[in-house]
């Protein structure tokens, strides 16, 4: 079976800075690989070459086999990958209801829309009572689950996510992960990006080590356990 | 009863009245709306889009006598729309979302550059008389009077119509559509738009293209107002609009229409009320007729000022904005002292060489433009502190300006006072007002800064100017407003060379003044709050304080070269050298050439006034050749091209807010040093590459 997304060779950064030198991963059907590593080490830029958002200066980028290196991310969108971006991730400007619709009406035309509202709002009760609410003055974690109602509506191939869980409350990052875990069992491949090592580590099949822009590290969540903490202690992080 | 039946019919007249230009500044309010809403542009050029389209339908109608309907289809729907996809393509897709300063200095530049541009390309020349015709056969003359009260001209009606139908159609659009919710989106985060799997680049462009058909189709509705069709008209028109859409917040539609028709409705029934007030309130007389062209500036600063919700509808930052690569370092973050002496060096070495030349060579007409440029960029050098030092955007230094110039020729006029005097008089008064006009100002946004200065600019132009005590009146107008040249003791200064001298003596002295305060304490400050407000006032520095001093300098400076100006001419001259629209120019100049130094007021000044005289009209290709037979056949071009080259540089804004001059002797300066690097270490410097590449191997 062909990979949902690979990256072969990848080298990129953001005009003069270099990122990520020579990174190649892959990416199964139904797969759940987490990459994990200290902060600034590339891993957001992993991210956001694997849907789109940043071209690569040397390598290759596919998904489901098709070279989509350069193309932009609405392309990447188009062929099933969707993007959790780190931090604020939905239209401040536009209230939840507009939020969604906005993603509903390309992803399943006109007439779809009103149903997989109701379903997100039912989803997510938080949401339904706040559904004439700017996104703006929405909390963190009310944030997170509307890009997360967005999502999960058409199950994508894979769903990267970015540092869901950062600066939210224990309670909502675990109902965040329940809601991954129940995406998975749809067969949704997932990219987890974490410095919150723990739930990532219960999620996944495969971990992937990042430092210094490169891959030094692949294996499974139980021999990584160990390597994480002491690599992220040796940068004086605390996962 | 008689009387209360005759109230109540003068006010439903009144508000009759008042429609239709209220319909207007309606339709130019919901444009305005409508490109902030979908491109975050306080789009000042929207009336320079506007006049084209009415320029071209006019030139297509009368000239080449196409008809109305072929007219209209040129004009407003494949052109207008045309000339916002290039903008879109060209500049605005390229800037990152939230540059909103650099936005409006942009469209600043392009309300300057594109009617120039369109009157080169077409051959279109404003000529007085030729009134411009509307959209409808006949639109001027046939007239419907429902209520027996007032009777409505058939183009009033069109544009009365088309603003009411098109609020509808566009709150429509935006309320229901797909297309009305991803410009939204677009906005605020092109990358996130893409995310959701949406084509930004099309959803922006589709924007772009809508808003600038709408300009046009205000623009043609419009022109049957005028007698003459004029940019500058235009721009005025767009700035009573802008009171409007401030009604609506900038974001409502069906609110800034109605906006606008209140404007207007407010005006006619003051203009019928208040003559009856006066009446009975004699004292009230002079301020009657200065009211009412006053109440959109009033209103506008009003609300600017005011009314903080205005202001807190800000944009929000797309979270998105890590992707973009960072900003280009700047070529040296601060200037080599090398860098500087060599400048000094050079500018003494050219000043002479040119001092001497012009002194020993020039005729009467070349002494007036020199001196022209010197005076300038005294008023530039005003700029410099304001925009370059303070970062603050000011559209009223035209004002401040005239300020200096009127006060001479009053003082002049009614007391016979000596000019310099009144020069120096006349810039304390021009610092006086930009202080308490700044006293409002200082803790908003930048761009409502620009905007209330504007407001500022047009209130001054449209009613101050008209005060007897300010622009002479009535007698001004049958003998100018004649200002006296000086006499120093034996120095007479009647004679242009010894003028040139006081000029440039006036120039050194703002000059060492505007370095000073760079260096000094008050120009640290303003640095530090242009870097981080917040960090500045976390270390105890009052914002108040230094923008405030900022724009007291400002208006000194702009007062005192207003001043020198009036004197030269031996007239103020309002019209031609100060009014809002003439003064845009100038900050273009400066902030195209360099705003943060003191070299950049004087090649502004220069272009301003030289670069006419120098390079198009061919002399200098003449002085290469060394015979004037020789200039090439495409020369003398028009002085026009000079608002079209400026007005575009200002697109190179975003990138080098330091300015184009300044930003390229950096580089020069920088790669000098980097070869000379070089050589001393027989290797090849890698500054460019970033720290982790060296981790990892």
């Amino acid at each position: 079976m062909t990979d949902v997304l690979t990256l072969d060779g990848v080298s990129a950064g953001y005009g003069p800075f270099h990122a990520l030198f020579d990174v190649s991963l892959a990416v199964a059907p139904g797969e759940a690989v987490a990459l994990l590593g200290a902060n600034g080490v590339g891993k957001t830029t992993v991210a956001r070459v694997a849907s789109g958002l940043v071209a690569p200066e040397r390598g290759q980028v596919r998904v489901e086999g098709a070279d989509l290196t350069g193309a932009a991310p609405h392309r990447f969108v188009r062929a099933g990958v969707a993007h959790a971006t780190e931090g604020r991730s939905v239209f401040a400007s536009l209230n939840v209801e507009e939020n969604l619709r906005l993603s509903f009406r390309r992803a399943l035309g006109a007439r779809g829309v009103a149903g997989a509202l109701d379903q997100a709002f039912e989803q997510f009760p938080a949401l339904a009572r706040r559904r004439a609410q700017l996104a703006g003055d929405l909390s963190g974690g009310e944030q997170r689950m509307l890009s997360m109602a967005r999502v999960l509506v058409e199950a994508p191939k894979l769903l990267i996510a970015d540092e869901l869980s950062l600066g939210l409350a224990p309670i909502i990052v675990d109902e965040i992960y329940a809601q991954l875990e129940r995406l998975r069992a749809e067969g949704t491949a997932l990219l987890i990006v974490e410095q919150h090592v723990s739930h990532a580590l219960a999620l996944c099949d495969r971990v992937l080590l990042l430092e210094h822009g490169t891959i030094i590290w692949e294996g499974p969540p139980a021999d990584a356990a160990d390597r994480v903490v002491a690599r992220i202690f040796e940068h004086g992080e605390a996962g | 009863m008689v009387l209360a039946a005759s109230f109540v019919e003068d006010l439903v007249r009144g508000t009759l009245q008042g429609l239709p230009p209220g319909a207007v500044y309606g339709l130019i309010a919901i444009g305005f709306v409508l490109a902030y809403k979908t491109s975050g542009v306080f789009n000042l050029a929207f009336g320079a889009q506007a006049y084209v389209s009415a320029a071209l339908y006019f030139q297509a109608r009368n000239e080449w006598g196409w008809s109305n309907l072929a007219a209209f289809v040129l004009a407003v729907v494949v052109v207008a729309p045309a000339i916002g996809l290039v903008l879109e393509r060209l500049i605005f897709r390229h800037l990152p979302p939230g540059s909103s300063l650099a936005k409006l200095v942009i469209a600043i530049g392009l309300s300057v550059a594109l009617p120039n541009l369109f009157e080169l390309i077409v051959g279109f020349e404003p000529v007085a008389g030729r009134t411009p015709e509307g959209l409808l056969p006949n639109g001027a003359g046939v007239f419907y009077d429902p209520l027996g009260l007032y009777s409505f001209s058939r183009d009033e009606l069109t544009a009365l119509v088309v603003a009411v139908l098109g609020a509808a159609a566009l709150a429509a659009l935006f309320r229901f559509t797909a297309i009305g919710l991803q410009m939204r989106a677009v906005v605020e985060s092109p990358r996130m738009t893409e995310l959701n799997g949406i084509r930004a680049d099309r959803v922006s462009a589709f924007s772009w293209a809508l808003s600038s058909f709408f300009a046009g189709l205000a623009g043609v509705l419009i022109a049957p107002r005028f007698n003459t069709l004029s940019a500058p008209d235009f721009f005025n028109l767009v700035v009573v609009a802008i009171a409007a859409a401030a009604i609506g917040k900038l974001v409502s539609l069906p609110r800034a229409l109605a906006g606008g028709l209140g404007l207007g409705v407010a005006i006619a029934i003051i203009d019928t009320f208040l003559p009856r007030i006066v009446e009975r309130q004699q004292w009230l007389e002079p301020i009657q007729e200065n009211v009412t062209p006053a109440v959109p500036f009033i209103v506008l600063f009003a609300l600017v000022t005011l009314w903080p919700e205005l202001r807190s509808s800000k944009e929000q930052t797309d979270p998105l904005a890590g992707v973009d690569p960072p900003p280009p370092t700047p070529a040296a973050l601060t200037r080599s002292p090398w860098l500087t002496r060599i400048t000094i060096v050079f500018a003494v070495c050219f000043f002479l060489v040119a001092g001497l030349v012009v002194f020993l060579r020039a005729d009467a007409s070349w002494l007036f433009v020199v001196t022209q440029a010197v005076i300038l960029s005294t008023i530039y050098l005003s700029i410099t502190v304001l925009t370059g030092f303070a970062g603050q955007i000011s559209l009223c230094q035209g004002a401040f300006a005239a300020i200096g110039g009127f006060t001479v020729f009053q003082l002049a006029d009614r007391f016979g006072m000596s000019v310099l005097v009144g020069a120096v008089v006349g810039a304390c008064i021009a610092a006086a007002v930009s202080a308490l006009l700044a006293l409002p100002l200082v803790r908003l946004g930048r761009v409502w800064v620009a905007i209330a200065t504007l407001a500022f600019a047009a209130f001054f132009d449209a009613v101050v100017v008209k005060l007897p005590f300010v622009g002479g009146g009535g007698t001004s107008l049958l003998q100018g407003t004649r200002v006296p040249r000086p006499v120093i003791g034996p120095w007479d200064l009647a004679d242009d060379k010894a003028f040139l001298v006081l000029a440039v003596l006036v120039f050194a002295v703002a000059a060492y003044v505007v370095s000073a305060v760079k260096t000094g304490t008050v120009g640290r400050t303003l640095a530090a709050l242009r870097g981080s407000e917040v960090a500045s006032r976390s270390i105890g520095i009052s914002p108040t304080r230094a923008r405030v001093t900022a724009f007291a300098i400002s208006g000194f400076l702009a007062g005192l070269g207003g001043a020198m100006l009036s004197i030269q001419q031996k007239n103020v001259n309002y019209a031609s050298n100060f009014a809002p629209f003439a003064a845009l120019f100038w900050l273009v100049l400066v902030v195209s050439l360099g705003a943060r130094t003191v070299e950049g007021a004087a090649y502004a000044g220069a272009s301003f006034s030289l670069m006419d005289r120098i390079i198009f009209q061919g002399t200098f290709i003449g002085w290469i050749l060394r015979s004037e037979d020789r200039i090439p056949g495409v020369f003398p071009l028009s002085p026009k091209w000079r608002f079209v080259l400026f007005g575009l540089t200002t697109i190179a804004f975003a990138k080098h807010p330091e300015g184009l001059v300044e930003n390229g002797k950096r580089n020069a300066h920088v790669r000098m040093a980097k070869l000379s690097a070089r050589r001393d270490a027989h290797r090849e410097p890698s500054a460019d590459d970033a720290v982790p590449g060296e981790a990892v191997a």
